[in-house]
């Protein structure tokens, strides 16, 4: 299976992304954002990171840079694009997801493990997938979901809220929300569910030595589903 | 352009007697841009006029030292290609006077240091020190510099994987911030700044130059007053986005050979960058200041001599390397020019507009300038405390447990290094919280082991001692993780080297450190001093923040604090004596600030810790921690907390009462946890080492320490230990 990563100039997790592919199986390509045309991929992923900068809007200028043209047509042809973090925040600037990230609640950064409940299995992602909560890891300042009531609405019709915070056993609540996300949203899907956005870095929980290992079953069953 | 005379060299921060042996070097008055280098050059900061004398006496020499002091950073051997490169750096100043830009560029400095010698920052840790918890500037003060310090480091993406927190009255008015960071480099491939070879052409590149931070070093050399507001504009503005646009593309351009020597614009910008470069290389420097990229209309050259704008970096390319490393730095976007060449005429020549501005031999500004033996003061090792029965009486266990739990120095600081990305290039193996943050060399079997530590307490109160035990500590500390100690880098924050007291001060903790550092074979590489941290003549306490950073050959041997499994025993390695004087004990319950710290038997820390390392070695440790503030007890405590298990304690067979056991702080020792079929073998090889231990206990299931017929529900202390600081910061 092949894979793209795209660097902006801010980008941070784009080697931790490549080391995770390649940990996996992908055969991993990274992409600059100056370029225009995507290599032949079966999956696009936009990392975390500052983009550029992200002193105006978290992701404003990440899409509308030269290489987006190009994720988006590819999305939009049902090609697979996952956006973690930055990423996530970027693909809601497109207007490929709907809503936004703003500021966490506590209006701090904040780095630490969390929970989430994948709500939806019917899609490449979590499709077999043997855990129903996974162990992930955040870190971000602006991962605070947000979206219009039409849009929420729509989310939950179609059952697009692909992972929510939640705690150890499952549980939904308020306690289990770090960073004050609209209904513990985590991560979404487009209506085809061929785009993932979400806050969590699965690709730093990829060995026993790390923070947990709850990210390889994620890149293990991804791979699983692609082939 | 003002004329300069005796008043304008004095309101630069120069002395008389300076501004007379400059006009006597210079055989005439120099000019206001030409003083305003010489103020740069020969001010504390820069110069180290009143420190240089005695930092001679560091032991800087080891078989896996590749670059001691005096270069951006120090490099030391990790085997196989690799070398990290590492330096602690405070910026406490600035930070007091705007803490979020203040902490932020002391992060951005620090790491320029070290990327500038070829090395990809992978590790980030800082040493942070703030008034008294009561004092109503210490809030804002954390909150901004917290914020700053991880508003920097995060966007850069290094993980910042520990650092240390203390509160004490004398950083009411002068905190401390000193960041320090670890960089990978390939041994072959180190990049030094010393300029070579003459007609070369010097690169500006990095961000545009600004009036920001004009005068910063001088700032950082002088006491505050009641106007430290009006130097707001003396503080510099931190950019991290483009830092790290920089540190890509001078990476980038490192990869091939058209770099002689690069050198960060750090303080004293590039005054200081441009004359060390020369300076090294024993060559001239000409440079034409119109070329200077400038983001506001009209600077000056004085102003563009003396911004401290960020983000910008001065290089020597070989000639005919231009163009290639000019498509380098547009790809990254960033600002490049040719702004003037090296000479063999030894001096520094500014031009701007076709005029000449300045013109002054080098010598003049790094080796004549002023070196002084400042006089000081011994401090005399202070009478021991005789505590009497009755001040035990009162006590439980329990509550005092309690409070040391959540005493500001003690407490779990989360709340801090949870806004600090601490997982980011995903080989963080040890977070912080532990006894040191432990990165892998990503791609190998190796790992680095990194801590920061001060006892501001004890250097107070003797300084000598507190010099040895800051750097006792730090070795006990990479020794707790599974490392072997290889290095130190010292940021040694000080008050009025001009009072005799302070001064004296600083002699003794830097023989202090000098001593054990010789006797530990654990060299100084890097480091910096910082004077003046005084305001309205109260000086800080003596603080040298160590910066230790040791090697694990394979981290899966890395040990962790946690308590592992039920029927482990417990051991304490080195000898309790139950010294109480200087402890936080004293000070928290018994109310008793007198007394000397405890003594620092080199001899017995460095038995110690090598026992413990070769019982590392046969891997017959299972968790491991040092004890240190709060002694026995709170070691253990933290010990259950995060194991989240309970320890059944021995009835104590020593003669001192139960206080003096479990909360003195006498030195060299650790906590280990080892399992009884392990017992025999590792009694012999500590009696073999003739290494003192005594059996505590046992790791119990339930979550309880209990000491004779008490039960201490590990819960409850950690519930103490975790809230305090959550809990002061949202009052």
């Amino acid at each position: 299976m092949n894979s793209s990563v795209i660097i902006f100039p801010g980008s941070n997790c784009d080697r931790d992304m490549d080391v995770a592919l390649k940990k996996f199986g992908f055969k991993n390509e990274m992409v600059w954002h100056n370029d225009e045309k995507l290599p032949k991929s079966d999956l696009i992923v936009l990392p975390g990171g500052f983009s550029y900068g992200d002193y105006l809007r978290c992701g404003s200028i990440a899409g509308k840079s030269k290489i987006i043209k190009s994720v988006i047509d590819f999305a939009e042809k049902g090609g697979l694009v996952l956006g973690i973090c930055n990423g996530f925040q970027i693909l809601t600037e497109t207007g490929l997801l709907p809503g936004v990230l703003q500021q966490n609640k506590n209006i701090e950064f904040i780095c630490k493990n969390v929970f989430v409940k994948v709500n939806n299995k019917n899609n490449k992602y979590f499709n077999s997938i043997d855990k129903d909560v996974l162990e992930l890891h955040i870190a971000h300042n602006e991962g605070s979901y947000f979206c219009t009531d039409e849009e929420l609405k729509m989310l939950k019709d179609n059952n697009l809220v692909a992972v929510s915070y939640c705690n150890e056993k499952g549980e939904v609540n308020e306690k289990s929300n770090p960073n004050g996300a609209m209904q513990n949203i985590a991560g979404i899907f487009n209506k085809e569910k061929n785009i993932l956005g979400m806050m969590p870095h699965p690709e730093r929980m990829i060995d026993k030595y790390l923070s947990g290992e709850d990210g390889s079953i994620f890149f293990k069953n991804l791979l699983n589903n692609l082939k | 352009m003002t004329t300069v005379n005796e008043q304008v060299a004095i309101d630069h921060g120069l002395k008389k007697d300076e501004f007379k042996k400059i006009c006597d070097l210079m055989k005439r008055t120099p000019n206001l841009t030409e003083l305003g280098i010489f103020s740069a050059m020969w001010n504390e900061h820069c110069s180290y006029k009143s420190s240089r004398k005695h930092l001679k006496d560091l032991h800087t020499q080891g078989k896996r030292v590749i670059q001691g002091p005096g270069e951006n950073a120090g490099v030391i051997d990790v085997d196989d290609e690799d070398a990290i490169v590492f330096k602690i750096e405070s910026h406490n100043h600035p930070s007091f006077i705007e803490p979020y830009q203040g902490a932020a560029t002391g992060v951005g400095g620090i790491m320029r240091d070290v990327f500038t010698m070829g090395a990809r920052p992978i590790a980030n840790l800082n040493s942070i020190h703030f008034g008294s918890t009561q004092h109503k500037k210490t809030k804002n003060l954390l909150r901004g510099v917290v914020k700053g310090i991880g508003g920097y480091g995060n966007c850069i993406g290094v993980p910042t994987i520990g650092g240390q927190t203390c509160f004490d009255e004398s950083y009411n008015g002068n905190i401390l911030v000193n960041a320090m960071t670890l960089g990978l480099v390939n041994k072959k491939k180190i990049f030094y700044s010393k300029a070579a070879g003459i007609g070369k052409p010097v690169i500006y590149v990095g961000s545009k130059t600004g009036r920001d931070g004009i005068h910063g070093a001088s700032m950082a050399s002088a006491v505050f007053d009641d106007k430290i507001e009006e130097k707001k504009p003396t503080v510099q503005v931190g950019d991290p986005f483009t830092e790290k646009l920089l540190l890509e593309a001078c990476l980038e351009l490192m990869a091939d050979d058209s770099i002689i020597s690069i050198q960060d614009m750090g303080a004293a910008g590039l005054t200081s960058s441009s004359i060390e470069m020369a300076s090294k290389g024993k060559l001239g420097i000409e440079l034409d200041l119109s070329k200077v990229p400038c983001r506001e209309e009209k600077m000056t050259p004085y102003e563009i001599m003396l911004s401290e704008s960020q983000e910008r970096m001065l290089i020597v390319l070989e000639n005919g390397k231009e163009e290639n490393a000019k498509k380098i730095f547009d790809k990254w976007d960033l600002d490049f020019a040719i702004i003037g060449k090296t000479t063999t005429s030894k001096k520094i020549k500014l031009y701007f507009d076709s005029k000449k501005v300045a013109d002054i031999p080098i010598d003049f500004l790094a080796e004549d300038a002023p070196e002084y033996d400042r006089k000081w003061k011994k401090t005399k090792l202070p009478q021991k405390i005789k505590f009497k029965k009755e001040n035990f009486k009162s006590l439980k266990v329990n509550n005092c447990l309690i409070k040391l739990l959540s005493n500001p120095n003690i407490c779990e600081k989360k709340w801090i290094w949870n806004q600090y990305d601490h997982t980011v290039m995903g080989d963080t193996i040890q977070k912080p919280g532990g006894d040191a943050g432990v990165v892998r060399i990503h791609g190998t079997e190796k790992a680095v082991a990194a801590s920061v530590d001060s006892s501001a307490t004890y250097c107070f109160a003797h300084p000598l001692s507190g010099g040895r035990q800051v750097v006792c500590e730090s070795w006990r500390n990479l020794i707790s993780v599974g490392a072997e100690p290889i290095a130190i880098t010292n940021c040694l924050n000080f008050g009025n080297p001009e009072k005799e007291k302070n001064m004296g001060e600083f002699v003794e903790c830097v023989q202090g450190i000098s001593e054990a550092c010789k006797y530990l074979d654990f060299p100084v590489v890097s480091g910096n001093v910082s004077f003046y941290n005084e305001t309205k003549d109260k000086g800080i306490k003596p603080t040298p923040s160590i910066g230790g950073v040791g090697l694990l050959k394979n981290y899966k041997n890395m040990l962790t604090m946690d308590l592992k499994n039920e029927g482990n025993v417990i051991l304490v390695i080195g000898k309790t004596e139950g010294h109480l004087d200087q402890s936080v004990f004293a000070r928290g319950i018994l109310n008793e600030k007198k007394g000397p710290p405890p003594e620092i038997n080199l001899f017995n820390e460095k038995n110690n810790g090598s026992t413990v390392m070769k019982l590392m070695r046969e891997k017959l440790i299972l968790s491991c921690r040092d004890v240190s503030l709060g002694g026995i007890l709170i070691a253990i405590a933290k010990m259950c907390i995060k194991g989240k298990k309970g320890v059944k304690l021995n009835k104590l067979k020593s003669l001192i009462n139960k206080f003096e056991f479990f909360f003195s702080e006498d030195q060299g020792r650790y906590i280990i946890e080892v399992s009884k079929k392990n017992l025999k073998k590792i009694e012999n090889i500590l009696k073999e080492n003739s290494v003192h231990f005594d059996n505590l206990g046992e790791v119990q299931k339930d979550n309880y320490i209990t000491i004779d017929n008490e039960k201490i529900s590990v819960d409850e202390l950690s519930k103490h230990n975790k809230n305090w600081l959550m809990e002061y910061m949202v009052q």
